[in-house]
């Protein structure tokens, strides 16, 4: 039981996840810096805007809209990832197995942030918030399918496996990125993962210069530290699941270590060199990505799959 | 229902302190309306109680990005009136700041533009290119910003020959680095799906509204101060007018980056120009202005600056009327917004590369307090006409 809540609450539960993703949020911000000939952020930085927004920070509730959900919308999308954080590290690292099942689980739980932000911003009643939950909205009906379909495809790259501890299992030897079928559905993966981290090309849902951080607008203080920090989590979650579908998980003893820190890097180095080479597309822009090409690209790597390749 | 989107009047689009109102239905803008007075100062009026000496340092203030382009029509317009012939050192001078001042306000806009788009590595990397340009400026005039180069009948400065070799130096490091950014703006497909087709102006539209400077040569129009009335070292010199087809925020980029490079090789023609003149001859000196009624134009980065200005003898301007580009080229986003997406309503209104402080103007007055509308324009037209009766009576 006291093992239990230490896997929950410290490793790899609340307090790893968070640390990690607030590192992967420096290291993002460091190498965009280093593009943009800037100095950047010392390491703390990620954890000194977090404490600030949490402890210091007024937090201002809008006049109008629903207080009750505004509020509670941050707490159930750091919920939501800090579940699927859970579930993707415990089979990752080897120190549960999991259930049968748990990756449609955890499809679902990293769902959660995206429309808890929409719930918020549609209760805050802010006309941009309104804007950015319906471009959000329109965001998440392309990339979810795609995301489903990537999915679909490695249980049936995994001899019909749908857990996650399984799926680990079969890439023991040769992760699945070394076929064709494997480089064609992690490309697919990097720019949905993109897409749910609202990272540049798809931010339209924040979009800085529109819609002034669209769904966030009217957060202020403790709530916005919460949404941070989802924020943060799901920087190190996604990654890591991209690790444990294609790469062949991560492993943390021995020099396992450091090639699994260098997987993990890489795949955040990817997300940050799309992010800062890139503008924003539009958001019919964006669908007709998903739809058209993405979808596209996942179904010929399940029909190459079909063929063994 | 429609539902309105504000823009302004403090939103990370505009550096300015201006509001658009969107009214959207969805995405779509069905109108906007624009709404100003944040930012008046009333340069006009102060005009009028300075000196002609001083009067070049309040126009310099009208807008930080053409800081030049005021001061040059307000010289041009003044040496009408006074007839006064400027030495060719000057007007060389004169030309090497205005166009180093086109370079370094289209490299603004092109970060300006890729951070609208969300792209920030290209904001970064133009406004790091724009540095040698302000050092350039600083080596010339003194000053990085705001470079107090005009007087009447000349300039403050000379450049010193031996200066020359230098100044071309940093001038091909520009070169170089502007290659380098118009290649990652030109050939880059997602900036081509965000901006090609977007906010056009047609020929029509422009001459509707009488469009100036790049926002009009985007559209096909070859309209240019520089050739079509020439001034300073324009006419000494070879160059051509770069104009673009499609009208669209594409076209726009592409007008201004073309435009560096011709910006850059007029100033490698007057820096050779500026050798064959006897250094230290930069000004003539003039004694008093006489009665008169003057113009001048320039062309600023954005379009045609024209100042007007009437004299009556003494050494202070009686009238001083100033029109900035961004005064023609703001209102065009009545054609080239409607129907937009938000995304592409915002960019479309970032492409003329608006300057409010420079278009500000006194349309009526409200009590602060209560509200209540104290002055309206038909009453403020008819004080400016009795106020001009008055002045053309003096």
């Amino acid at each position: 039981m006291l093992k239990d809540l230490f896997y929950y609450i410290i490793y790899p539960g609340f307090l790893f996840v968070a640390v990690s993703g607030g590192i992967l949020a420096w290291f993002d911000r460091k190498i965009t810096a280093w593009l943009q000939f800037r100095k950047g952020p010392p390491f703390l930085q990620p954890f000194y805007d977090f404490f600030k927004l949490l402890l210091v920070k007024e937090t201002i509730l809008p006049a109008k809209g629903s207080k009750i959900t505004f509020l509670l919308a941050p707490v159930f999308s750091l919920t939501g990832a800090l579940l699927a954080g859970l579930l993707i590290l415990l089979p990752v690292l080897n120190i549960k197995s999991g259930f049968s099942g748990d990756i449609i689980v955890i499809f679902y739980l990293l769902t959660i942030p995206s429309l808890t932000y929409i719930i918020g911003a549609l209760a805050s009643g802010n006309p941009l918030a309104a804007v950015g939950a319906s471009r959000e909205m329109k965001l998440i009906v392309s990339y979810e399918l795609t995301f489903l379909l990537i999915i679909a495809a490695i249980i049936l790259k995994a001899n019909m496996s749908i857990k996650l501890n399984e799926i680990l299992l079969v890439q023991e030897d040769s992760p699945f990125i070394g076929s064709i079928s494997g480089v064609l559905l992690f490309i697919v993966a990097v720019f949905t993962v993109q897409a749910k981290l609202g990272l540049v090309p798809f931010d339209m849902a924040e979009a800085e210069t529109e819609i002034t951080h669209g769904f966030f607008i009217e957060y202020s203080g403790t709530p916005y530290a919460f949404i941070k920090l989802a924020k943060y989590s799901m920087l190190f979650i996604l990654p890591v699941f991209l690790c444990s579908l294609f790469l062949g998980g991560l492993q943390f003893n021995g020099l396992n270590i450091l090639w699994s820190v260098l997987k993990l890097l890489g795949i955040v180095l990817l997300l940050t060199l799309i992010r800062n080479t890139n503008p924003r597309v539009r958001i019919d822009q964006a669908m007709r990505f998903f739809f058209v090409w993405m979808n596209l690209l996942v179904i010929i790597a399940i029909v190459l799959i079909l063929f063994g390749l | 229902m429609s539902k309105i989107i504000p823009i302004g009047p403090y939103h990370p689009l505009q550096e300015e302190p201006e509001l658009f109102k969107l009214y959207c239905e969805g995405e779509i803008v069905k109108d906007v309306k624009w709404e100003t007075g944040y930012n008046h100062r009333g340069i006009e009026k102060l005009s009028e109680s300075k000196t002609f000496d001083q009067v070049f340092f309040l126009v310099e203030r009208v807008c930080g990005i053409c800081s030049t382009s005021h001061p040059f029509a307000f010289a041009n317009c003044i040496e009408e009136i006074g007839e006064i012939e400027v030495p060719n050192r000057a007007k060389y001078i004169r030309t090497i700041i205005a166009e180093l001042e086109r370079i370094h306000s289209h490299l603004l806009w092109v970060g300006l533009a890729g951070h609208f788009l969300g792209y920030n590595t290209v904001f970064m990397w133009a406004w790091k290119y724009r540095e040698p340009v302000l050092d350039l400026f600083e080596k010339i005039s003194g000053n990085r910003n705001s470079y107090a180069m005009f007087k009447i009948g000349g300039v403050r400065r000379d450049i010193e020959n031996d200066k020359i070799p230098e100044i071309k130096k940093i001038l091909d490091l520009v070169k170089k680095k502007t290659d380098l950014l118009t290649g990652a703006v030109m050939d880059d497909p997602v900036i081509h799906a965000r901006t090609k087709g977007v906010g056009i102006l047609t020929k029509e539209d422009i001459i509707d509204f009488a469009a100036v400077g790049p926002t009009a040569r985007a559209s096909g129009i070859a309209i240019d101060v520089r050739k079509d009335d020439p001034y300073a070292a324009y006419p000494l010199i070879n160059w051509k007018v770069i104009t673009a087809e499609e009208g669209d925020v594409f076209a726009k980029a592409k007008v201004r980056l073309l435009e560096m490079y011709e910006s850059v090789s007029i100033i490698e023609q007057c820096l050779d120009g500026l050798k064959k003149e006897p250094e230290g001859q930069t000004e003539i000196v003039v004694k008093n202005i006489p009665e008169g009624i003057g113009t001048g134009h320039a062309e600023a980065p954005r379009g045609e600056v024209f100042h007007f200005a009437k004299t009556n003898g003494s050494n202070y301007p009686v009238r001083h009327k100033i029109r900035a580009p961004s005064y023609v080229n703001i209102a065009t986003f009545k054609k080239s917004c409607i129907g937009q997406t938000i995304s592409d309503a915002t960019i479309s209104l970032a492409a003329v590369d608006p300057c409010y402080c420079c278009t500000e103007r006194l349309a009526s007055v409200y009590d602060f307090g209560s509200g209540h509308k104290i002055l309206g324009g038909e009453e403020l037209i008819r004080i400016s006409q009795k106020q001009t009766d008055k002045l053309l009576k003096l």
